[in-house]
């Protein structure tokens, strides 16, 4: 295997893996904010007390535990891969996001959003298409 | 409303910030190519001893937070596509502060992207 295909394909994994945490993570973090009652009162003791809250629930933790992989995950990632790459080519993991919003949390997602989803399919395939990293001599 | 565009701005604008610094830690430690779990342990102890890496995780940590808010307030499939913008920040970052050459081809991808999130933002439901 020649190395800028080692290169591709070590990439392409580590995105994949990013693009099933980050979403995971994300969901349970949703699932678990549904379960306190939404902000209304922006005061700093208050948000303390929210937030406090939020981080003695076991939902959160797992989101976070999942969202702490990605985070490793991204920056094994970002070692060698372009930051202008690799952002736009997770957001693959909105598609997955709103699939889990949809099947895990029974959220309605009207046909203009999904469309949009479709859209952004379209854009990641473009840019997965480009190189991952910059070449030297384009510096 | 305020509040909502205040989180939004956080997660947008200071999350995208944290990344780039992240971005810029890494690259300074180097590629990757051990994925064993004590070397993977090591780049992150290494990584950790770059100071933008310490900056970027606390941008990181606020964006976190009003990401944790938004979603009191949002659906799951609204709060991430509202997001978008974070894409063309991206782009322009690495480009203007990593000094990344993003080609033609990542800028309409990256066109694509927004649009498609866009739509997602202004859909109901």
């Amino acid at each position: 295997m020649k190395p800028q295909e080692g290169l591709h394909v070590k990439t392409f994994v580590l995105i994949l893996i990013i693009i099933s945490l980050a979403p995971l993570g994300n969901t349970f973090l949703g699932k678990g904010m549904k379960l306190l009652p939404p902000i209304t009162d922006w005061a700093p003791a208050n948000l303390f007390h929210f937030f406090f809250r939020a981080m003695t629930s076991g939902t959160i933790w797992i989101g976070i535990g999942l969202l702490f992989s990605y985070f490793i995950a991204y920056l094994l990632v970002l070692s060698w891969a372009d930051y202008s790459f690799v952002q736009p080519a997770t957001s693959a993991s909105y598609v997955v996001i709103a699939l889990l919003a949809h099947f895990m949390l029974h959220e309605e997602i009207a046909p203009g959003r999904w469309a949009g989803i479709a859209l952004i399919c379209l854009g990641v395939f473009a840019v997965g298409q480009t190189q991952p990293r910059t070449p030297e001599q384009q510096l | 409303m305020i509040a909502q565009v205040i989180l939004y701005i956080l997660i947008v604008f200071v999350g995208t910030g944290g990344e780039l610094f992240v971005s810029r830690a890494m690259k300074t430690i180097g590629e990757v190519t051990d994925f064993r779990p004590s070397s993977i342990a090591r780049v992150v102890g290494r990584a950790m001893m770059v100071p933008a890496m310490w900056t970027g995780i606390a941008m990181m940590a606020v964006a976190f937070f009003a990401l944790l808010a938004m979603l009191s307030l949002a659906k799951v499939s609204f709060v991430f596509p509202s997001t978008a913008l974070r894409f063309a920040v991206a782009a322009f970052g690495g480009r203007i502060f990593l000094h990344e050459k993003v080609t033609p081809q990542r800028w309409f991808g990256v066109l694509v992207i927004c649009v498609g999130l866009l739509l997602v933002f202004f859909s109901k439901g």
